[in-house]
Parts: structure tokens; sequence; C-alpha cells
């Protein structure tokens, strides 16, 4: 595998679980007392983010950095982006510093693409647009598959909240399915993509008739900066027709577990109280997230026979 | 992988470029590799005046196996239970990125500080999986000591590396492979068998006792 572009590059339920299963070698190192390997000295990872970021970002450099690469960060806010350099240029610039990878984040759909098509260099991709983030979806597979695996057929999970604008959302549906849970996507029609066809999931425009039934409830950031118009009349009225409340917590199965990608807005789409519960697997989401990334990084770097 | 250094080392007969490899030679049946298997186990605990203290620390995939093999033989004659741990080498290989490397399973060692390590493989061939290994058993602790046990040593070392405790001293040829099969990893009955390609040439590896 050269790039990671989309879930799909993994090649269907067994390449993901290939992926997961990799991904178990690299939480052993991220527990050690030095959680540092050598596998990937002398390689160099960019992040070449074009949209703000906290955890992806940070994610990436630290798992780089566990497996003894070199990182350099781009970040549009201090670079020659500012003076109008584009996003061609900035590749062919950065690639002639010599580097392996460059993790990729841009508001366009299919940009991680674009970049993949013009560099020798390995690419991820770190968000597109609304289009895809594999990383994410593998890490929320991964820390699913932890509690609930290591089988995750007929495993019953809701995806609640912003779909349409949500890259997160799309590359779980695409994960989660592969493994062969049974998938709710959730939300007001205004939040709902314009079309479902082709996406293997239900519907449901009310998030008190899947409580009871679900084993997860996946839950989405509201993306205020997406949203240029007014989809829902107010954030307190989908916080109380959608949010997660610890009200609605409440009526969850004992068992049913709680996940958000991050990061959450305590109060609307998820009750702080909700959050900081035990069903609650926000923070080992992040934990995991640094594990699946070296494993990704690993696969794309140092996995295979000579490059030719 | 039975010969972890080996170039070629999957399941027989093993088509190497050349044509497939054949059975050459039996080298161990169950009940002899079992008295191998049980000679060292009396040698680790003769060599370090008893087997407290002793971890032993086995390379995936084999070498794990043996690992708990011979804390089982330890505990049988001793009456102590010593600890075992399974090591994975793949992110301190010096050939990542000249052929395929993928980790054979999680790191899982209990704690070595002062401790004496018996890592145990199952052949021991140019020696670079043991200097990786002695790479990534450093970063876990530091050892009072560390020595080696494998049940063969078929020879041909590129680095400067020994072995503490051997079943066989086999000599073979570069191009040969040494398959060794564990019941309770390969099953089917215990064995070790040299296959190689159908024409022989070259000299055989040369092994010091």
């Amino acid at each position: 595998m050269k790039h990671l572009l989309s879930i799909d590059d993994l090649g269907g339920r067994a390449g993901i679980e290939e992926m997961l299963d990799l991904t178990d070698s690299f939480v052993e190192v991220t527990r050690r007392e030095i959680p540092k390997v050598p596998a990937l000295r002398g390689k160099t990872v960019v992040s070449l983010f074009y949209e703000d970021s906290t955890r992806t970002r940070l994610s990436f450099e630290t798992a780089a950095k566990r497996l003894g690469a070199d990182t350099m960060t781009f970040s549009v806010s201090s670079s020659s982006v500012k003076k109008g350099e584009s996003l061609l240029d900035t590749v062919q610039t950065i690639e002639a510093m010599g580097i392996d990878a460059i993790v990729v984040r841009h508001s366009a759909a299919g940009a991680a693409h674009r970049v993949a098509s013009w560099t020798a260099a390995s690419v991820v991709n770190g968000g597109d647009g609304r289009r895809e983030h594999p990383t994410q979806g593998l890490l929320d597979a991964f820390t699913l598959r932890r509690h609930r695996g290591p089988s995750l057929d007929g495993c019953r999970v809701a995806i609640v909240g912003d779909i349409r604008n949500s890259r997160v959302a799309r590359s779980n549906v695409r994960a989660f399915h592969a493994l062969g849970c049974d998938i709710t996507l959730v939300g007001p029609p205004t939040l709902l993509p314009e079309s479902l066809v082709g996406w293997p999931v239900r519907v449901s425009y009310d998030l008190d008739d899947v409580l009871g039934e679900v084993d997860v409830v996946s839950l989405l950031r509201i993306q205020r900066e997406r949203i240029a118009d007014a989809l829902f009349p107010s954030l307190r009225e989908y916080a109380h027709r959608w949010g997660l409340t610890a009200e609605r917590a409440a009526r969850l199965k004992p068992d049913t577990l709680v996940m958000h990608p991050g990061p959450m807005n305590r109060g609307i789409e998820i009750a702080a109280e909700v959050a900081d519960s035990p069903r609650s697997l926000v923070t080992e989401q992040v934990a995991n997230g640094v594990a699946v990334r070296m494993a990704v990084l690993w696969t794309l770097l140092g996995s295979g026979g000579p490059v030719v | 992988m039975h010969a972890p250094d080996a170039p070629a080392t999957t399941d027989a007969p093993i088509d190497s470029g050349g044509g497939r490899f054949v059975f050459r030679a039996g080298v161990f049946d169950a009940p002899t590799l079992r008295r191998a298997l049980t000679r060292i186990a009396h040698e680790i605990v003769e060599r370090n005046h008893g087997p407290d203290g002793v971890v032993l620390v086995g390379l995936y995939t084999r070498g794990v196996a043996l690992a708990h093999r011979l804390a089982v033989s330890i505990e049988s004659f001793e009456g102590v239970s010593v600890p075992t741990g399974a090591l994975d080498v793949a992110f301190y290989r010096d050939d990542i990125g000249l052929r395929p490397v993928q980790p054979l399973g999680p790191t899982e060692v209990p704690d070595i500080t002062d401790r004496t390590v018996v890592l145990v493989d199952d052949v021991l061939f140019t020696g670079r999986t043991v200097r990786s290994a002695l790479g990534a058993l450093l970063e876990l602790g530091r050892p009072r000591a560390v020595q080696l046990a494998v049940l063969v040593d078929r020879g041909h070392r590129e680095l400067p590396i020994r072995a503490d405790y051997v079943g066989k001293n086999l000599p073979t040829k570069v191009a040969e492979d040494v398959q060794v099969r564990l019941s309770e990893v390969d099953g089917g009955d215990d064995g070790v068998e040299i296959w190689g390609p159908p024409e022989t040439g070259g000299p055989r590896g040369e092994v010091v006792a």
C-alpha cells in the first residue's frame, strides 16, 4: 500500500482487520516506559494542514516520532500560502526537501488524492472536506473492537448528528460496515446527506427511537463552521432533540458505549456528564489514535520491500 | 517463520526462484527434540546456579513456544515457575525497507531489571535477529545478563553472536532452509528438517561447537 486516502484503500474487511491486528503491536509500544522504536529511523513525515486540528496533527506527529521518524509541520497560518503559494507549489517545495510521507488535511474533498498524484512520497489523508478521514475510521473501529471484539458482526451502531458535513461519518460507515456492524444514522433530515444511495445504513430522525437497542452511540460534532444556512432552529433545540443528554444516556442499555471523535461541543451533541461517564470511550479513542497512526505509517513506510 | 534470518521461510515445499525445495534430512523427531530441550533446561539452571532470577524470553513465533516449554521443564524438576515473555523484533531489524517486515505479535516481557534473561529462538543463522532482539530487549530494562538458547545453530554467522545453549549444531548450506515444526504452533508432531534446492553445491557452513 502506497497511500491511505480512503478506508477503501485497505481492501475491505481482511485489510482493515490486518491493520487493526497490527495496531495491537503498537499499543504495546505506546505503553512502554520508553514508548519509542527505531522502525522508521531516517524517514521524514510532514504534516500539511490547511485546516485547524489539534488531535489529528499531534497524533500523527507523536506516531511518527514514536517510530523514530523525523517530523515537519506545515500550518497555513504561518506559511507562504499567505503569500499566495498554490497547493502544487507547496507540495513540490516540501518534496524537494526530501521527505517520505505527507499527511494532508484540506477543506476540499479529493485534496489528498491530488497531492498523491503530484508526489513520490506516501500520502495519508488526514481529512479532506466532507469526504473521508480514514485514520479516524480505523481508530474508532479499533477502539470498538477492543470492547466488543474480536468480531463486530451484528454490532449495532448509531451515528448521530451532522452526518452531511462529516468526513468522520463517511469513513466510519465504510469501516464499520466492512467489519459487519449494523449502522443507523440519526439526525435531523437537514443534516443527513442529500442522497443515501449506496450507503449501507438505516436512517432514523428520532434519537429516542434507537436509544434502547444500540450497542454503541457515536456522536458527531455539530460543525458550526460548515453550516452556512440555518439547518436547525437553534443549538438549544438541537441539544434538546438529538443531543445525548444525561436523561437519554440513562435509557441506554447498561453496556452501551459512547464515542465521539472530538472536539466535543459539551452541552450540544453530548452532555458533559455523559462524556465523562464510564461508558464514554472518548479519551481512549485519542490514545488509540496514536497507535493506529503508527500502524498506518509503518505499513506505508516500513513494512514493504525495496521501493521501485 | 522457521529460521527468521533465512531468505525463504515458508511451508514446505518452498519455491525459491530456482525451483522447489526438496527434503534433505531429518534432524530431530519429537523425542529427540524433547530431550534436547530438557538438556537445555538443565543447563540453564546449572549455569545460573538455580532458576531464581532467570527470565525466559522467546522470540516470535516459535521461540515463544520454546520458552514456555523450557519453563514447564524447569518447573518439573526445580518446582519453581520461571517467568516467561514474548519479544517481537520487527521494529529493530536492520533490513527494514530491504524486504517485507511485519511484527509477529505484541511484545510481552515481565520485569527484566537485574534478572538474567535467556533469549530463546528456534534457529540461529546470521545472528541478525538476535542483534535486533538485544536492541529490543535493552529498551525494556537493564538485565543483569543476557544469554541465548537456540534449538538449532546452523552456522553462517554475519555478526559476532554465539549461543550459550544449543540443541544441536547443524552444518548447513546458505541456500538450505532449516524447518522447525512445533505442535502448538504448526500442528502435527514436533520435528526439525533440512530442506534445500534439488541441486546441491557449495561448501557446508562451518559450525563452532
